[in-house]
């Protein structure tokens, strides 16, 4: 057992390590602080609205989450293969959940460090007025676990092909199937073609229709389970995938 | 210490490793030899738990490598072919990040890393990220990595590839210091380095063993062993050509012309007598104008090219 959580620590520290040792940790912050805010003022039209909550601000969450989220996990696995290095990480003795866990986890942490620098906004509305605050630690907490199931999805994707564009657009694909899914245009195209039971699975699986529910201020077992079923889901198959390549 | 049993690897249709069985032992430096594409760097993938057997299996200081991979691996220092590392780490972060994964925690750390930055002599480089290093530099940190946790079985492809001599030879010399105490196996495309440090050489090919022994049983399976090179002056060639083919112990004479001599290479009958007695008693006999007489150096090539069957071509245009 010690064995598994000495390469899944091992695995972590690098690759956490790894975002801040190349400017990429620091432009992928400020471009998603400046993004957020930049959708949160001038689209969604923050001041305006007069209310003082982040709804707003966390609507364009999915939206945003579905470029930046791909963009940090498309080099977890694309890169060791197109290095070689794939064969050093898997003669280690650790286990291959071990990587999978601690590559998965890097990135997480990665982003959960981006959303939580956008702590000034909470800030700006307690100043400006009395916001239900219990709403807003509900909806950083749905963010989170949003954006995991996007960084499944990317680091899955990225076990998949050697080459980091691929894995960066083919992340994006799937996760926009996954923020639309719950969109009334694509259901009600959904209801002419298909069964009813699949429109609500299809309905069922959508990242957006969860996190709004848990923006509502309720997190509910249900959504828990969804992003925690689905981030488990897409790490199992990542791990498929890199075990696939002893196959050869 | 490791135990390669009846090896296949099946990549479709094509089979890369055909049957490999091989027991290297502690104390043994196994040079595993053949032409690219012979499979070597598959069977040394499959030796070391990256890829798995399509057949066979792999046993590592007991420890079976498809029932207990963590353990056997863990017995295992490996330097994969072109020593891949992650180049924006420096080496210390590299082999700190190998350590850690193997386990080492605090003043074990240290000391472990400390040592092997010490035997690859790495410390000048330590702090600079590896992609900025010269490719002799980034193949001794992967061996720095290999050897991190004093493993009893190191399996290295091509450690010397790329390397300058002065490189080459320091590598040479680490192998050599570490072979009393591990089993190893290493890879090469350059013959003499089987020479240098193997005590034992295994040539493959198409994913075969077509060849298994100690450096010098190998080239005395060279035709070129204990084979004679006579050079004569134009005014006896013709007499001594009569002569040499009729001679009781020769059993081929290849012939050379040059501008005033002719150069005779005569193959013995038999590799393990010594032909170039009988040969310099009987040019002083017949007083013939002898320009050479030596014997064929005996080449570890040409030993290998002729039981590579995938380079056939070269080998017969030689006998020409």
């Amino acid at each position: 057992m010690s064995g598994h959580l000495n390469g899944l620590r091992a695995v972590f520290l690098r690759e956490f390590h790894g975002y801040f040792a190349t400017p990429l940790a620091y432009v992928f912050i400020v471009i998603f602080l400046f993004t957020t805010g930049a959708f949160a003022f001038y689209i969604g039209n923050f001041f305006d609205a007069g209310r003082a909550d982040l709804a707003v601000f966390f609507s364009f969450h999915p939206w945003l989450y579905l470029f930046f989220m791909p963009a940090i996990a498309m080099r977890l696995w694309a890169e060791e293969q197109k290095t070689g290095t794939l064969e050093i990480l898997m003669t280690l003795p650790m286990g291959l959940m071990s990587a999978v866990l601690g590559k998965f986890l890097a990135a997480w942490l990665f982003a959960a460090i981006a959303l939580g620098l956008t702590f000034p906004i909470w800030i700006t509305v307690n100043v400006l007025g009395d916001p239900d605050n219990g709403v807003i630690v509900a909806s950083y907490i749905g963010s989170f676990l949003m954006a995991g199931g996007y960084l499944a999805i990317g680091a899955c994707l990225s076990a998949a092909t050697s080459n980091q564009v691929i894995a960066f657009v083919t992340g994006v694909f799937v996760a926009f199937i996954f923020t639309v899914s719950g969109s009334a245009l694509v259901l009600e195209f959904a209801a002419v073609v298909l069964p009813q039971t699949m429109v609500t699975t299809i309905a069922g699986m959508s990242f957006t229709t969860h996190f709004q529910a848990i923006m509502s201020g309720v997190i509910d077992l249900r959504d828990l389970v969804f992003f925690i079923t689905l981030i488990a889901a897409w790490l199992g198959l990542n791990a498929i995938l890199v075990d696939l390549k002893r196959v050869g | 210490m490791i135990e390669l049993n009846g090896l296949v690897k099946r990549f479709g249709s094509l089979t890369a490793v055909d049957g490999i069985s091989l027991h290297v032992e502690k104390g043994e430096v196994l040079g595993f030899l053949g032409p690219n594409g012979a499979g070597k760097s598959t069977t040394m993938k499959m030796a070391t738990g990256y890829l798995t057997p399509s057949e066979g299996s792999v046993r590592v200081c007991g420890h079976d490598m498809a029932s207990a991979p963590l353990e056997a691996r863990a017995a295992i220092g490996y330097l994969p072919e072109g020593a891949p590392a992650y180049g924006e780490m420096t080496p210390h972060q590299f082999l700190i990040f190998n350590a850690r994964a193997r386990g080492f925690r605090g003043d074990q750390r240290k000391s472990a890393v400390a040592t092997a930055v010490s035997r690859t002599q790495l410390t000048k480089v330590l702090d600079q990220p590896i992609q900025t290093l010269s490719k002799g530099f980034q193949r001794r940190v992967g061996l720095a990595a290999a050897i991190l946790h004093n493993p009893p079985v190191l399996i290295m492809d091509e450690p010397t590839d790329g390397l300058d001599p002065n490189q080459k030879f320091a590598v040479r010399r680490l192998i050599a210091s570490m072979a009393k105490e591990k089993a190893i196996i290493i890879s090469t495309h350059i013959l003499e380095e089987v020479d240098a440090v193997c005590t034992r050489a295994v040539i493959i090919d198409n994913g075969k063993v077509v060849a298994d022994g100690t450096p010098a049983q190998l080239m005395a399976r060279s035709r070129y062993h204990n084979a004679v090179i006579v050079e004569i002056g134009n005014a006896h060639a013709e007499d001594a050509a009569s002569v040499l083919r009729t001679l009781a112990g020769v059993d081929r004479v290849s012939e050379a012309r040059e501008a005033a001599s002719r150069r005779f290479t005569l193959f013995p009958t038999d590799a393990s007598e010594l032909l170039i007695e009988n040969i310099s008693t009987l040019v002083r006999e017949k007083q013939w104008d002898v320009r050479g007489l030596y014997a064929e150096e005996v080449r570890m090539d040409e030993v290998f090219r002729t039981l590579t069957t995938s380079d056939a071509t070269a080998a017969e245009g030689d006998q020409a």
